[in-house]
């Protein structure tokens, strides 16, 4: 037991050093690191070895599964939910963009406009997070509700026409249209792009604001070129945030879609609880994992910001 | 033209208000139609205004029980996530080890899968090791997903650390034991009550991992899911409002003792 009597570490070096070499602490950090990364190793890493082993077997519920290398599990999974794939990619994609052009005003409004207001403004950000979103996702099938007053709202303005001749919504609805999807996995993912944002945006220093009004930049010419710039950061890991929880997500399409708005994470799902195919479901997961970590990589390579993590 | 400048001027700020609404518009309408009396088994349109759902908030069988399973497993979740999280920032910070970059990743990647995907292969797991589905597998599930977002947590805060001051702390005789409890935890305690609060926020309203691993066991997520399904009962609503005023309550609550804090020692 260390006490306050016990002598000093002998040798103790008067000069600050960054990394004090510790003879005592050699095995400290794998100590400390032990129990959390066997969690992670048997619950994380491990499973999905077994969902690759599971995707290559063949056989049958009731007879049992067996490694076979049946690759072909792979592009018969694939040519058959490709439309459902697609649709995870678009859905989400344009879930992105839109949380993006929303969520921008508000972060800088935070970062920037906001004076006393901001904190509460923050809190009324968060403050959703604690009503579960299931909740919340099924508030707005009252919203769009074909008798609402937003359906309504939109039907006169003759605005469900045009949305309708391009797809995306269905006749005199909005709800169980890819549009009802895609509003939904916007407002469902929208905080995690705007604290991103606000976080990189509350570091900009607000002189920089002043010098280019100084050197005659107009105020979009000073967003264009100083803050949106300086705030790469944040849109980077906030359309991360967003794009990979909405691509994998079947919350939102079995909510307030159909079942032609069917995602890829619906058919997972389904094939794993219901069809009980395991290998097809396995396969498709490993595809979503592959091709989300694919498109992450080369994401975070062209927009230059690899210290994310 | 005065208007167009006035609304030039304040251009972000209506922007950023509309996005504000339609972040809240949800939880007005769960507040609204928690008054409701519902004609059908689906409390979507608006009928009568009631309390009655406020003052049976356990009325519906089964609501209140998935509500204290959900409890349970966000407690202890976050108690397991935040002792193991805390434990890998600190090695992280303060240590030079090997494999560091495979640990790194290690912690990234669970933050970067979606949820589908680590849920059904945590099923195909449990499947093959034939483990018996319910509390303990949610429990494990939730630990695993915590524990990346705890470590990211506190290691922001210990970054940010001086190491001097636990020099200070040695250099006054202070063992380890005692350095660490009366100098180290304190400075880091934001960032693990960050981490645990994260933890407990996620976890209670986690469903797609745990919809592939719950078994028969029913949390309050997987209990409005299925009555989405059925029908939607107004106490749902209740529960949800009641969460809402509680987080904002809370959340007010404790920045007006920072904020009183801070001006008398300014």
């Amino acid at each position: 037991m260390p006490t306050l009597t016990e002598a000093p570490p002998p040798l103790a070096p008067a000069a600050p050093e960054p990394a004090p070499a510790r003879r005592r602490g050699r095995f400290t950090p794998y100590w400390l690191l032990l129990p959390g990364l066997l969690w992670l190793v048997v619950f994380f890493a491990l499973p999905l070895v077994y969902q690759a082993s599971t995707s290559v077997q063949t056989g049958s519920l009731e007879e049992g599964y067996k490694v076979t290398w049946h690759f072909a599990t792979y592009w018969d999974a694939f040519s058959q939910y490709w439309p459902q794939f697609l649709r995870s990619v678009l859905y989400a994609a344009a879930a992105t963009v839109l949380c993006l052009v929303l969520g921008y005003p508000l972060a800088y409004l935070i970062a920037f406009r906001a004076g006393r207001w901001r904190n509460l403004i923050m809190v009324l950000v968060i403050a959703p997070f604690f009503t579960s979103f299931l909740i919340r996702t099924l508030a707005w099938k009252t919203i769009l509700a074909d008798d609402g007053p937003i359906v309504h709202a939109l039907n006169s303005l003759h605005i469900l026409a045009l949305t309708d001749f391009l797809g995306w919504t269905a006749g005199d609805r909005v709800l169980a249209t890819p549009t009802a999807v895609v509003c939904g996995l916007t407002y469902n993912f929208l905080p995690f792009m705007i604290l991103p944002l606000y976080t990189s945006l509350e570091r900009i220093d607000g002189r920089l604001h002043e010098a280019a009004g100084d050197l005659y930049a107009r105020p979009a010419t000073t967003f264009r070129k100083v803050t949106f710039p300086l705030s790469m950061p944040g849109v980077v890991s906030g359309t991360l945030l967003t794009f990979i929880p909405a691509a994998g997500d079947y919350v939102n399409s079995e909510l307030l879609g159909s079942t032609d708005t069917r995602m890829i994470g619906n058919v997972i799902q389904s094939q794993f609880l219901t069809v009980m195919d395991y290998p097809t479901a396995a396969a498709l997961s490993f595809i979503l994992m592959a091709a989300i970590l694919g498109m992450v990589t080369v994401y975070i390579r062209r927009s230059g910001t690899e210290d994310l993590v | 033209m005065p208007v167009v400048s006035w609304l030039k001027h304040r251009l972000v700020v209506i922007a950023g208000l509309l996005t504000l609404g339609y972040l809240l518009l949800p939880n007005v309408i769960v507040t609204v139609f928690s008054f409701n009396r519902p004609t059908g088994r689906f409390n979507y349109q608006w009928q009568h205004f009631s309390t009655a759902a406020w003052q049976d908030p356990c009325g519906v069988a089964g609501l209140c029980g998935s509500l204290s399973v959900s409890l349970q497993i966000a407690v202890w979740a976050t108690l397991g996530a935040t002792v193991l999280g805390t434990m890998i920032a600190f090695a992280l910070v303060r240590y030079r080890f090997r494999a560091r970059g495979a640990v790194n990743s290690l912690i990234f990647l669970p933050m970067a899968m979606p949820e589908v995907v680590m849920g059904a292969s945590l099923l195909t797991l449990f499947l093959n090791l034939g483990a018996q589905l319910g509390f303990w597998t949610i429990l494990i599930a939730h630990i695993m997903f915590c524990l990346s977002f705890v470590v990211t947590a506190v290691k922001a805060r210990v970054m940010s650390m001086d190491p001097r001051l636990e020099e200070a702390a040695r250099d006054l005789y202070a063992g380890p034991v005692q350095t660490f409890v009366r100098v180290t935890l304190p400075i880091a305690a934001p960032g693990i009550a960050a981490g645990a609060l994260l933890s407990f926020a996620l976890s209670f309203d986690d469903f797609i991992i745990t919809n592939f691993n719950a078994g028969s066991t029913v949390t309050f997520p997987m209990f409005v899911w299925g009555s989405a399904q059925r029908g939607t009962p107004v106490q749902i609503n209740v529960i949800g409002t009641a969460m809402f005023l509680v987080a904002v309550v809370f959340v007010l609550v404790s920045m007006l003792i920072t904020g009183r804090r801070g001006r008398r020692r300014a």
